[in-house]
């Protein structure tokens, strides 16, 4: 008898076709008022003998139903959740949510690029004023009066104040200048910052970029002007044998002077930089001249010291093959998009310079 | 500065080539900018006579030559109205690449007629702009010859950029010295052919004589007249050099100053002396007085220009240009030569005002050797007795040479010392003596005095001198030395406001802006919007009217480039710039300033987000970011309604520290946009990156201890009906102040005005999350504390709990 109850059940358990009919199979079998419960309860009316064989096969057949609905209620669970994955499925091949990514100018990127580089030489950065007077820009830098350079032609004026004469930086040199005077050497600093001059063609903007450079002690000579230009470079380019040339030429503020080319090769009308026998020229420099350091309060004939400087624009588009100085200042976004960095790029020596 | 290999043989004696020769150049910091050797491109181009021109019989402009090239005799078909029997001119053979054309020529039928190759013109040579007809060569042109040995272009040119200090090197003379130092020769005296400059015996008194006015403009004039002289055309010799550097030769007496101003960088003028009105005075140009010049121009002078005059009227621009009526023709017959020294600046000055690029003002500007007037004048002489014949006059002279004599002292041992490089004292001296410095003598501390040539007014100390010698020894031979670390690791390279900027363009960017540079000018009427311009921040000299006003603020440029972005279709803009906005001329009148824009859709229309246009709570977080970002107590600060007058009043704010202005945002002012010709809305932000305060320096990197309570955290919702007139940031600080212990966070998660709060009033929905420290909450505490923030916010906003 038990046996068809055994049958029955587990035939009505293996038919629940979900969660709530399995509960009403297990209620049916197992609740207070269930079958296999309604049998337990007549056990009592039973001979001990009888009680105890019909006891143990009562309490295997509610084992058994018991393991059967956990079984089934496993399966259905698993059934209930295939087919509830299978109704939630989507179109992955969507777009995501729009996220909007900046860019870095590459003009920043540049000078954070050579930041890096100088900080490992141990120079620290210096800033001033795009609003300068002729003393800083011009006088303390042994520019003498009716200097072609002084001319409304090439430098840009303000009214005077006082007896100064008003005018916005032609170099990041007045900065040179307020170092020396506010500092004593020994100095070591870079100058990055605008510069503006009265310039508008295909190859000059009235305002772009510089970066200089200033050592003062007593020992600095030519030769580590062209060492730490040598490193300084190739570690820019990030070419490890490029060849640079020191030509000698003329700055008021340097004596001896010179102009660095750096090695390129211009074959088929494509600029690559590297050891190929022709010549780009991308700085000036020179030892500081002792009429700069005097007008700067330094005694020329304890210190003694070396200055470069170069446009940051120019070394970008050499360094990322930007092709045209004017767009640089157009906020273009696509141009942006294109030639700019995206913000955690963050030129540093550990990582590498140069992605 | 351009000159030919042959040109410079006729100063240095030489037998290094071409490519030494211009390696050498350029370690001198005589840099070469280019080489250009025509010989090899003109080889096919012959001399060639035409023995016969008939018209074609089917073109009426085009004749059939047959034409004698040398090497046999060939038929031409050839269009040139000048071509005719009996001439000489410049053929090219079939298969002759034309630089002029840039065409290679094939053999042709022109109109049923065979042409082999052709006649050339200048042009097609390259030889000038001319095309007018075929190039016609004198009877006596050797037949068969090349063109280019013919006609001197066999000659390499060399361009060198020279510097503005070596006044010197304008001349070919200047150049051979240095190239004979440096070990390339050695320079020949100034003592025969056309390089003497022997005086010349004058045969009689100058008729016109020579004053000087202005002394400080011009400090020696020599002058003589030379009678009887026959002009014409120079000889072949001297047009050829001529010709080689790309001047055009124009009559004898021309050539032999414009030869003398490369070979020596010594100009000179030549006067007409029949056209001089009595005597020849040097003063300054007079208001009113115009000089027609030789350049066919007419030019307005004044009391800052230096002129050469006559008894009349201004002649000759000193330095820079003679005048039309005075200059030399084919019939001049008596001559006044005039050799000068002219002020530098005053004639810089001049030539840029007037425009006047001369070969005269480009040596005149850099300095013309003070010793050398006398000796330019005698070998003008001479090459004008030679060329021309006549009879010269006694020399007249007003000034005199300037004292141009100094000595220096040189520290032998400063050349390593400065330089880098040790050079044995014996090398320096023969260096300094090869480029014309002499040795006055030796000091007790072994500092070597030397006398400077009178040609080299650039150098002026012992520095200089230390060029020198490290010039002719050659930059490369200085060896490339690491800079000394000081110490071990270096120390950080950027200030802590340094860093700010970085910081604040990353911040930006990674927010999804993109960084520009613009421009730090802008135009007036855009400053004046943007509370700027100020009359001490008016360029005055702008590159244009765009341009011409420090700008007062970013906005307005990223304004208008965000309006140039929309007309290129680009409607959606997001870009920040960080720089400087000045407020006055003085050194601390310019702000470091982060400012940035958004346009257009801040969310664009997409399947999964709903598109909504950009506001002012885009440009404050944008603020607020960066505030963060730079250090600023960015929850200590106060949001004030009083932006400035280009942004929406009713949409924008200031971010405050006390008093002190962080950062303003908001919608640009509608009027503004208009003004500025951009679609709006358009929200911005500006970061007064200066303003935010340096933090305190307590010492050590360590962080205050965390609290991490073990208790959880409650939140409970309120919301409160209060006159829409109150700020949202009231209720804020009104919830945080009721239990400052207890409430952690607080946060507004709704405002609704209308049906349901009644008229002129708002509900204002926060969640406050309560975070207890030293025990789980109860029902009881967590009731208290809510009394607590509602007593609080009614009490601060006079508002309601919402029922």
């Amino acid at each position: 008898m038990l046996d068809a109850l055994k049958d029955e059940l587990l035939s009505q358990v293996n038919a629940a076709a979900d969660l709530s009919a399995l509960d009403e199979v297990r209620v049916s079998a197992l609740g207070k008022k269930g079958r296999i419960t309604g049998f337990m309860k007549e056990l009592g009316a039973l001979t001990p003998d009888e009680r105890k064989e019909r006891g143990q096969a009562l309490n295997a057949l509610k084992d058994e139903i018991a393991a059967a609905i956990d079984a089934r209620k496993a399966d259905l669970a698993a059934a209930h959740l295939k087919a509830r994955l299978e109704a939630e499925r989507v179109d992955v091949t969507l777009p995501v949510r729009p996220e909007t990514e900046g860019r870095i100018h590459p003009i920043s990127q540049t000078m954070d690029e050579m930041i890096a580089i100088f900080a490992e030489m141990g120079f620290s950065v210096a800033e001033g004023p795009d609003i300068e007077d002729d003393f800083h820009n011009f006088t303390a830098l042994n520019f003498p009066p009716g200097h072609p350079a002084r001319d409304m032609h090439d430098t840009f004026y303000l009214p005077d104040s006082g007896d100064k004469k008003m005018l916005l930086r032609t170099h990041t040199s007045p900065v040179q200048v307020r170092t020396m005077l506010n500092n004593k050497p020994p100095i070591r600093i870079i100058a990055p910052g605008r510069t503006y001059r009265s310039d508008y063609d295909m190859t000059h903007t009235p305002m772009f970029h510089q970066i200089e450079g200033l050592v003062i002690d007593e020992a600095t000579n030519m030769g580590h002007l062209k060492g730490c230009l040598v490193e300084f470079c190739r570690a820019f380019f990030d070419v490890d044998d490029l060849p640079l040339r020191f030509r000698p030429s003329f700055f008021p503020f340097t004596e001896p002077s010179a102009e660095v080319d750096i090695g390129c090769s211009r074959k088929g009308g494509e600029l690559k930089l590297g050891n190929y026998g022709d010549w780009l020229e991308i700085l000036g420099c020179g030892m500081v001249h002792p009429n700069v350091l005097e007008a700067c309060g330094i005694d020329s004939t304890r210190y003694q010291g070396f200055a470069f400087g170069m446009g940051v624009e120019r070394v970008a588009m050499l360094k990322y093959g930007i092709p045209d100085l004017r767009t640089f200042f157009e906020a273009d976004l696509r141009w942006l998009k294109h030639y700019g960095f995206v913000p955690l790029d963050i030129p540093n020596i550990a990582h590498g310079l140069t992605r | 500065m351009k000159f030919t290999l042959s040109w410079l043989k006729d100063h240095l004696e030489t037998d290094a080539s071409l490519d030494q020769i211009t390696e050498k150049l350029t370690a001198l910091g005589l840099e070469v900018e280019g080489v250009h050797d025509r010989s090899k491109e003109l080889a096919p181009f012959r001399v060639a006579h035409v023995v016969s021109a008939e018209k074609h019989p089917d073109a009426d402009k085009l004749r059939v030559l047959m034409v004698d090239t040398g090497a046999g005799t060939l038929q031409v078909v050839c269009g040139a109205p000048n071509a005719r029997a009996g001439m000489k001119g410049v053929f090219a053979p079939e298969g002759t690449y034309v630089p002029g054309s840039d065409i290679t020529l094939k053999k042709g039928v022109i109109r049923g007629v065979e042409s082999n190759g052709m006649m050339c013109s200048k042009r097609e040579l390259k030889l000038s702009d001319e095309h007018e007809g075929i190039i016609e060569l004198p009877d006596d042109a050797p037949v068969g010859a090349g063109f280019a040995d013919y006609a001197g272009l066999n000659d390499p040119v060399i361009d060198i950029n020279l510097t503005p200090d070596r006044a010197d090197c304008a001349g070919v003379r200047g150049i051979a010295r240095d190239l004979a130092a440096a070990g390339m020769g050695t320079l020949k005296p100034l003592t025969a052919g056309h390089l003497d400059t022997t005086p010349v015996e004058g045969r009689f008194a100058s008729p016109i004589g020579v004053s000087i006015d202005a002394p400080e403009a011009c400090p020696l004039f020599v002058g003589r007249y030379i009678r009887g002289v026959k002009n014409g055309p120079s000889p072949k010799w001297l047009q050829d050099k001529l010709v080689s550097i790309g001047l055009r030769p124009i009559s004898a007496l021309v050539d032999i100053t414009n030869y003398l101003t490369f070979d020596a960088a010594r100009p000179l003028h030549v006067f007409d002396a029949d056209t001089v009105k009595g005597n020849i005075t040097v003063r300054l140009g007079r208001e009113g007085e115009t000089l027609a010049a030789l350049n066919g121009k007419e030019y307005a002078l004044d009391g800052a220009m230096t002129v050469v005059a006559d008894d009349e009227r201004a002649e000759a621009l000193a330095g820079i240009v003679g005048g039309e009526p005075t200059g030399c023709t084919e019939t001049t017959v008596n001559v006044f030569v005039e050799a000068a020294l002219f002020d530098p600046v005053r004639t810089a000055q001049t030539g840029r005002r007037l425009g006047i690029d001369s070969d005269a003002r480009y040596r005149f500007e850099r300095g013309v050797d003070p010793a050398a007037v006398f000796a330019g004048m005698e070998r003008a002489t001479r090459l004008i007795l030679e060329l021309c014949g006549g009879e010269p006059s006694e020399l007249v002279i007003a000034g005199a040479e300037p004292d141009w004599k100094r000595s220096l002292s040189l520290r032998p041992g400063r050349v390593a010392a400065l330089g880098g490089v040790d050079l044995p004292r014996d090398r320096q001296v023969q260096i300094l003596m090869d480029l014309g410095f002499t040795v006055e003598g030796e000091e007790a501390d072994g500092r070597l005095r030397f006398g400077v040539p009178s040609w080299r007014a650039d150098v002026h100390g012992e520095a200089d001198l230390v060029e020198e010698v490290l010039r002719v020894h050659g930059f490369d031979a200085i060896p490339a030395t690491p800079l000394p670390r000081e110490t071990v690791l270096t120390r950080p390279a950027l200030t802590l406001k340094q860093r700010r900027v970085a910081l604040a363009k990353r911040t930006l960017a990674g927010r999804g802006l993109s960084e520009a540079v613009t421009w730090s000018f802008l135009s007036g009427p855009v400053a004046e919007l943007f509370g700027g311009g100020e009359p001490g921040l008016r360029l005055v000299n702008p590159i244009s009217s765009d341009l011409d006003v420090m700008r007062p603020s970013i906005l307005p440029n990223l304004i208008q480039a965000a309006g140039r972005n929309a007309d290129r279709g680009f409607a959606d803009v997001r870009l920040f710039e960080v720089g400087a906005a000045f407020r006055t001329p003085a050194p601390d009148g310019q702000d470091t300033v982060a400012a940035g824009i958004r346009a257009g859709a801040a969310v664009p229309r997409h399947w999964a987000e709903k598109a909504r246009g950009v506001d002012v709570f885009d440009a404050k977080a944008d603020a607020l970011a960066v505030l963060e970002a730079v250090g600023a107590p960015a929850a200590n600060l106060q949001v004030t309604t009083d932006a400035p007058g280009w942004y929406h009043p009713g949409r924008s704010g200031v971010l405050r520290l006390g008093p002190t202005v962080m950062a303003r945002f908001g919608e640009i002012h509608p009027s503004v946009l208009e003004t500025l010709g951009v679609k709006g809305p358009v929200v911005g932000f500006e970061v007064m990156l200066d303003a935010v305060p340096l933090p305190k320096k307590k010492g050590g990197t360590a962080k205050p201890m965390v609290q991490l309570s073990a208790f959880q955290p409650v939140e409970r919702d309120f919301a409160f009906v209060v006159d829409r007139k109150v700020e949202a940031d009231k209720i804020l600080r009104a919830v945080k102040g009721a239990d400052k212990a207890l409430v952690k966070d607080v946060a507004v998660f709704d405002v609704y005005e209308g049906p349901g709060v009644g008229e002129g009033r708002k509900s204002v929905a926060v969640s406050v999350t309560y975070q207890p420290t030293t025990a789980t909450l109860t029902d009881e505490a967590i009731e208290a504390v809510g009394q607590k923030i509602v007593a609080a916010v009614v009490k601060a906003t006079g508002g309601s709990l919402r029922s």
